[in-house]
């Protein structure tokens, strides 16, 4: 039967080369050829873009990457479907919302009214542009209907 | 209780009760901006509410843990804390950077990442009072007269919590980076190191309430663990999926996570076979009422229903959906919510003097919090899996489903209503034991 001097030893053991393996499949997964996340793309407009995320709390209602409060519409790939539903005006209708100084009420739900600059407008834009080009393993094709049906298409 | 300076344990547990309370409020704004009455949006808008709502559950979960130690530790070591005095300090501290951040998120003072909303200068707060804590609980420890398992694994779960909170303070340029670091907080604490708090506290209860044997129980603890940490450092990889790294994580993250409700499931196993074997016929039912209900609620909601989503295959779907909100209130609720209540029904009597053991009023708020939370994760679920496949499979516009499927946050409220009154029962209770004195040092168990 197992003693307690082994149960601790399974339990030191195991935590530290578990530990280990993250530690090294972390750096192994976000170095060189295996980086998927998109760095090189990323311009000073889009800092500014993520900042402004940060301080309005958008993760508050909105989803990115699938990550949020599930209040509000997911956010990757939010201007190829704006593109679709608004003839291509997509940047233009996510400037006019986030610059509005009154709140956006999409059927009835309600959005903060941020008033932004045409500048912090901009680098939403951009951050979101940039979102939009990582390569999520798929998970793109499922929050963007669009994707899913070009995809459809083409093959 | 057996030391005078145990008595510290209540007021964090009061001020646990307080906070609670505080996010159910904030949880019912947000179930009623959902079907529609969003009537205090310019005051307290959803996003407010949400990050109100995750950080008060964080931080009376703390306080139960602290008040938890206070309480433990003593005992354990067989001697008194090193400075009442500090601890009250520490208790203060957290108290005021607690109300700050809350205060602040009304008037746009946060950092917007979920969960970790504090922003950077009160995180420098957070980290003084959590090392002040630290401080107190292990010098208490080594200068005790033993240092047993139970105590321990509890102070490794506290001293590991604080050092995981440091990742999540570093600042990063792309959304995906700040995201990976960020789990290794949130992840990290709630299917790693706070199991070792839950299984600290959860060993203390069962050597006390069952009686069985100190190194049957510590020996078991040991293993479970150990499988916690197997599964759940690993187990991590199920939220980088499909965040932007690489598909190594799939692989990894699915095996892994796959095998954490073996932890859970380790746990309640546990618990109910202590139960069994004791001999020892404690009469504060409420408590062990608490305790195997933390370990089988927990094993249903973070082991079973974190299954129910946590294979890729089934993630594509269900990433960024209501189903999500479905396993974190039962996983919270089981493993850490039930687990610190455990350990005040445990506390309180012996801190006060006052055996309250057999109250209707406390079997109610145990029976009543407990199916109205699982009403709740059942309304959850069904909107959840509504939203899969009306939005994902379907390609619904997002507020079209929403509107399908508001009917089912009224079940929602009402269900949330029942578990609401569960605890206003659990802190009349709570009320009614008084405050701690000296003379309950005679009546120790």
């Amino acid at each position: 039967m197992l003693s307690k001097k082994q149960a601790r030893a399974f339990f030191l053991g195991g935590t530290l080369v578990t530990f280990l393996i993250f530690i090294g499949l972390t750096v192994f997964s976000l170095s060189g050829p295996q980086d998927q996340s998109n760095e090189e793309n990323i311009t000073e407009s889009v800092v500014r873009g993520k900042l402004i995320w940060e301080e309005n709390n958008c993760m508050g209602c909105h989803t990115i990457l699938g990550e949020g409060a599930y209040y509000a519409p997911e956010l990757t790939k939010v201007i190829d479907r704006l593109n679709e539903k608004y003839d291509g005006q997509g940047e233009e209708v996510i400037k006019s919302i986030l610059m509005s100084e009154v709140p956006w009420q999409p059927n009835g739900r309600k959005m903060v009214a941020y008033g932004m600059t045409e500048q912090e407008a901009q680098d939403m834009v951009e951050f979101f542009k940039w979102i939009g080009e990582i390569d999520l393993n798929g998970f793109d094709r499922i929050v963007s209907p669009i994707a899913k049906r070009r995809l459809n298409n083409q093959n | 209780m057996k030391y005078k300076s145990q008595k510290v344990a209540y007021w964090f547990f009061a001020l646990s009760m307080l906070l609670l309370v505080l996010q159910l409020v904030y949880g019912f704004v947000m179930g009623f901006a959902r079907i529609g009455f969003d009537n205090l949006h310019e005051i307290i808008p959803f996003n407010t509410a949400r990050a109100v709502h995750t950080n008060l559950l964080v931080v009376w979960l703390l306080s139960g843990f602290m008040g938890a130690a206070y309480y433990i530790i003593p005992e354990e070591a067989q001697r008194e804390l090193v400075s009442v005095k500090l601890a009250y300090v520490q208790l203060i501290s957290l108290a005021v950077v607690g109300v700050i951040a809350i205060v602040g998120y009304h008037f746009n003072y946060w950092e917007g990442r979920k969960f970790l909303e504090i922003p950077r200068p009160l995180d420098f707060l957070v980290v003084a009072n959590v090392l002040l804590f630290l401080g107190l609980i292990l010098v208490t420890l080594f200068k005790g007269k033993r240092k047993t398992t139970t105590a321990l694994v509890l102070s490794m779960g506290l001293l590991f919590a604080a050092l995981l909170y440091l990742p999540g303070m570093l600042p990063f340029d792309s959304q995906v980076l700040d995201s990976f670091f960020r789990w290794w907080v949130v992840h990290l604490w709630v299917e790693g190191v706070w199991e070792l708090i839950m299984g600290g506290i959860l060993s203390f209860l069962l050597i006390k309430l069952t009686g069985v044997d100190r190194e049957v129980i510590e020996k078991w603890l040991y293993v479970i663990v150990g499988i916690t940490f197997l599964s759940g450092v690993l187990g991590t990889g199920h939220h980088y999926y499909y965040i932007g790294v690489n598909k190594i994580w799939l692989i990894v993250g699915g095996i892994f996570s796959a095998l954490e409700p073996l932890a859970f499931l380790a746990m309640a196993l546990f618990a109910v076979n202590m139960y069994r074997k004791g001999e020892k016929k404690h009469p504060n039912k409420l408590a062990l009422y608490w305790t195997l209900g933390a370990a089988i609620v927990s094993f249903v909601g973070a082991g079973l229903l974190g299954f129910a989503h946590t294979l890729p295959q089934t993630n594509i779907y269900t990433h960024g959906t209501l189903v999500t909100a479905m396993h974190g209130h039962l996983a919270f609720w089981g493993a850490y919510g039930m687990i610190v209540l455990a350990i005040i029904s445990y506390a309180l009597p012996n801190l006060t003097g006052r055996k309250l053991y057999q109250s209707t009023r406390g079997r109610a708020a145990y029976w009543l919090s407990n199916i109205g939370m699982i009403g709740m994760t059942v309304a959850f679920g069904v909107a959840g899996v509504a939203q899969v496949y009306l939005e994902r499979k379907f390609g619904m516009d997002f507020m079209e489903v929403q509107n399908e499927i508001s009917i089912h946050f009224v079940v929602l409220i009402l269900c949330a209503s029942m578990f609401t009154f569960g605890v206003v029962l659990y802190i009349i209770d709570f009320y009614k034991h008084g405050k701690p004195n000296d003379e309950a040092l005679e009546l120790a168990e």
